[in-house]
């Protein structure tokens, strides 16, 4: 899974049927010290999280197993929201 | 698989239900040589690992494999803590 920080939302009016009221939000990765790092991405939001947050994104096959996304056409998704990291390296 | 140590770990209060009592880490892969290569990630625990330890893990659907019945949604799991590793030198 990648931590990423949630950086907007977008709006589309016309998508497959089964993302019909799905949230989408646009999420930049980050590393565990939270720099950005890498292109930015837009997942399926599965845990209300708004703006500005750091959360936790699974991506590939395994996104459709998040609750509400089975048979969805997805690969991304946010499965939670972080409260902290600790770092020991 | 690939070889990576654990560097931190994850605290997630609001996610998916599924998730609940899963153990999150940060590993960073390694070379054979034990030297970090590419960027950190995180990865549930299916094997207790801790902080420190050399592990290897899997990527994709089958990091859930361990937690079956159950299906979290987990794209890079723990599945093993490394002893040792030995190469022939080329």
């Amino acid at each position: 899974m990648l931590l990423a920080k949630i950086v907007g939302t977008v709006v589309a009016t016309r998508k497959d049927p089964r993302l019909v009221s799905s949230k989408l939000l646009v999420v930049r990765p980050i590393d565990p010290r939270g720099k950005a790092d890498g292109n930015y991405l837009v997942a399926i939001d599965t845990v209300d999280a708004g703006v500005g947050e750091t959360v936790l994104v699974v991506s590939g096959s395994s996104a459709r197993m998040a609750s509400g996304l089975k048979d969805c056409p997805v690969d991304a998704a946010i499965v939670g929201i972080i409260d902290d990291i600790q770092i020991n390296d | 698989m690939q070889l990576a140590r654990v560097i931190g770990d994850v605290v997630a209060t609001r996610k998916d239900e599924q998730l609940s009592g899963i153990k999150l880490l940060i590993v960073q892969p390694l070379s054979p040589d034990h030297q970090p290569v590419g960027r950190p990630l995180v990865a549930v625990d299916a094997v207790g690992a801790g902080v420190g330890e050399e592990v290897f893990f899997v990527r994709g659907k089958e990091a859930s494999f361990p937690f079956h019945p159950a299906e979290p949604p987990v794209d890079a799991g723990i599945v093993g803590i490394v002893d040792h590793w030995d190469l022939e030198e080329e």
